[in-house]
């Protein structure tokens, strides 16, 4: 602490000496990023870590349309077939959305409340550190004897414990190290918003996207425990003889279903809610004009996460639940569209009559409200308890989360990246790259995602290598679809690459309608920023303020 | 510019909210076991996950209401496989509410060695599994066969008289599980209960 005091003394000058220290050699390199305890280093491995994680699971999933595109037993065996689509959803959620996100959240958090570091540095480095022995244990099963983990995301008792493959427990563990990770994450964010903010920053002045973090925190401190309870009940049901789930020791499998969901529907906001922080930064930017109704923006956020608690059982309305219990959770899922609702209607009108311009943050940011909003009202038609018998288990769940998070969480990533790539690297990435990369993504996750609404309502069953020949033109339709929104992510990695190497050099504030703490700051931010904590506070102005 | 004795306070306050912070993983750890019982009471006091009642029902001498008749299935499986036979001698009995009766299930143990195996019962509609009343029932005990021995398993039940106007018919199903060499615990039908 008492370097940060002398540090704090400084002038900005000073900070061009105080860099990362890259020692000698490779050893000099790789001690620099295992040991590194800066939330900039943290933040980028944990962007880097998605982004490969990304083109992993991407494979798989192309590896699934490929073999759906035709009819018939063509490319896959089945088994590898649902190999591939649990390490698909399993990555792709914990190995890609959370990773990248609490990448946003180390390198934007101070940077956006003006503190020195994370509240808990050397705790950020260990929640980054366990990631990696985690899906080094995931992905291992696919090359160990015997099949990987072949049951789904959601990986259901008994087939994940009775009739679980050996590599369930690799995958168990795996659950184990990134519930640690995603626990200890959860802490740092939160001591740090908490403790850490400028002189005069009260809660009420944070920016949005502090204040969705803040609440993503909470709901994984409550969550992740639970999944490891879950995961843990497993362990014991395969190798103790406990009987959690196992009808035979007087358990029952629907209790699993129970337990899982009480986790996955708060852990769907928690994929989602930074991305509506993301926004409300994004909008007000490129429409120069401050976030319509903040106050509601916030509260919008807390209700959604308290009532993600008393939903879960929507997932499972067809196992088998009293009446009353069927309406009491098809009436909370659709109470949730109201905050939603408002967040949707407020982006809306902080664009109405904006000086709206379209980099390409703001293109994703526009596609993000728009598709998102047609994942909302599919989960809307599947909140229906009548209409969900129906839709249980379809495609049309598969069009329904895939429109919620690839348009959803995956373009507010991508969104937050461009829009704070400049602030990162100290350029610019390129606008023609990157326009490039948002109309081939955007048209293209239509053509993919779009037609598994119609094929869902016609009845075509998820999780199945092959299919009835009805349903065959909607899914080349789709295939195509995938293949092209793939590969226009190779432009995304072009793109950044380009920026770091060759970008032209970018202003401070980068964007004309920029006002947050962060843009303050040179850029690229220097390795050491606000050891002195900034005075005044531009910060997002309240729509009851004279507007800019 | 924040001096020692803030720095000195700040840290402190991380460290205590860290503290609860870590608290509140644990405890939330222990609210996904909490789960498990909790979903046992539930599912006991709206009787909404199947499984017929605990307790032995006495056999009941009061009147049999002759004005309704109820269908009730008799359905029995194996699980995972288990080498045994295992079937209803009668697929199907039409009763009286309050009406004694008595039905048999037939197993034998082909498996090549002696095994102990748990039936456990579901009914559907699940709002009828606390009408059912079983008196005496195989699924009550384990039941140990040695290889190629058979074994004619009783059931006598009856169906409560208060039971919902609308269920005309009931299907009773009983999966054999193989529990050889586990531990004896309580009946699965005692499991979760709090009282007792």
């Amino acid at each position: 602490m008492s370097e940060q005091n002398t540090a704090a003394i400084g002038t900005e000058e000073d900070h061009h000496h105080h860099g990362p220290d890259n020692g000698k050699g490779l050893m000099g390199y790789v001690k620099r990023w295992v040991f590194t305890t800066n939330h900039k280093d943290i933040g980028t491995l944990y962007l880097w870590t998605s982004c490969i994680m990304f083109f992993i699971a991407g494979t798989m999933a192309l590896l699934i349309r490929t073999e759906l595109f035709q009819p018939g037993e063509r490319l896959l065996d089945p088994d590898f077939f649902n190999q591939m689509t649990t390490l698909h959803g399993l990555i792709m959620v914990f190995g890609v959305v959370m990773p990248a996100f609490v990448g946003l959240a180390n390198w934007q958090i101070p940077l956006m409340i003006g503190a020195p570091d994370m509240a808990l540095p050397r705790l950020n480095n260990w929640s980054f550190w366990i990631l990696p022995f985690a899906f080094i244990l995931l992905i291992s099963t696919l090359f160990l004897p015997g099949p990987a983990p072949n049951f789904g995301w959601t990986f259901y008792a008994p087939l994940s414990t009775s009739y679980g493959p050996p590599s369930t427990d690799y995958m168990i563990f795996a659950i184990h190290l990134l519930g640690i990770s995603s626990i200890l994450g959860a802490i740092n964010v939160i001591a740090t918003i908490l403790n850490m903010r400028a002189p005069g920053m009260g809660l009420m002045q944070m920016p949005v996207f502090i204040w969705s973090w803040l609440i993503t925190a909470f709901l994984l401190l409550s969550i992740m425990p639970v999944l490891a309870g879950a995961v843990t009940m497993m362990l014991t049901d395969r190798h103790f003889g406990t009987s959690f789930f196992e009808a035979a020791g007087g358990g029952d499998p629907v209790l699993f279903q129970h337990v899982f969901w009480f986790f996955g529907h708060p852990e769907v906001y928690v994929l989602i809610l930074p991305a509506f922080g993301v926004m409300s930064e994004v909008i007000p930017t490129f429409s120069r004009k401050p976030l319509f109704g903040y106050s509601f923006m916030v509260w919008a956020i807390i209700s959604i996460a308290l009532l993600s608690f008393i939903v879960w059982a929507h997932h499972m309305f067809t196992v088998g639940m009293p009446v009353a219990a069927q309406l009491f959770f098809m009436y909370t899922t659709m109470l949730i569209a109201v905050p939603t609702g408002i967040k949707v209607f407020n982006w809306v009108s902080t664009m109405y009559k904006g000086a709206l311009t379209f980099e390409t943050p703001m293109l994703f940011a526009v596609a993000f409200v728009f598709l998102f909003t047609i994942g909302g009202f599919s989960g809307l038609m599947l909140a229906i308890t009548p209409a969900d018998y129906q839709y249980q288990d379809t495609y049309f769940v598969v069009a329904h989360f895939h429109y919620v998070l690839v348009p959803g969480s995956i373009f507010a990533l991508i969104t937050g990246v461009y829009y704070w790539l400049p602030k990162w690297t100290g350029r610019m990435y390129s606008e023609a790259l990157g326009k490039w990369h948002f109309w081939l993504s955007a048209i293209s996750l239509n053509i993919t995602f779009f037609p598994m609404h119609f094929l869902g309502l016609a009845g075509m069953p998820r999780r199945i290598p092959d299919y009835a020949l009805q349903f065959t033109d909607f899914n080349v339709i789709a295939t195509l679809g995938a293949f092209v929104f793939g590969f226009s992510q190779l432009i995304f990695l072009v793109n950044i690459i380009w920026t770091i190497r060759k970008g032209k050099p970018a202003t401070g504030q980068v964007w004309e309608g920029a006002h947050g703490l962060e843009w303050q700051l040179p850029s690229p931010a220097p390795y050491h920023s606000w050891e002195k904590p900034p005075n005044i506070l531009p910060h997002h102005p309240r729509e009851n303020e004279p507007s800019y | 510019m924040p001096d020692s004795t803030k720095l000195e306070k700040n840290r402190k306050s991380v460290r205590h909210q860290t503290f609860i912070m870590l608290l509140i993983a644990v405890l939330m750890f222990g609210f996904g076991y909490a789960l498990v019982p909790l979903y046992n009471v539930l599912c006991d006091a709206f009787g909404i996950n199947g499984k017929t009642g605990g307790q032995t029902a006495q056999s009941v001498v009061s009147s049999v209401d002759k004005h309704r008749t109820i269908t009730v299935q008799f359905v029995s499986m194996n699980n995972a496989k288990l080498p045994w036979k295992f079937y209803p001698y009668r697929k199907s009995v039409d009763i009286h509410p309050g009406e004694n009766t008595r039905v048999a299930y037939f197993a034998k143990n082909e498996s090549g060695k002696t095994m102990v195996v748990q039936a456990i019962p579901s009914v559907a509609p699940s709002e009828a599994a606390k009408y059912l009343k079983k008196t005496e029932c195989f699924c009550f005990e384990r039941q140990t066969l040695a290889d190629g021995e058979t074994m004619d398993m009783p059931l006598l039940f009856h169906i409560d008289r208060d039971i919902p106007e609308d269920v005309k018919e009931i299907t009773l199903s009983y999966t054999l599980f193989d529990v050889t060499g586990t531990k004896k615990s309580a009946p699965p039908e005692q499991r979760g209960k709090i009282s007792k």
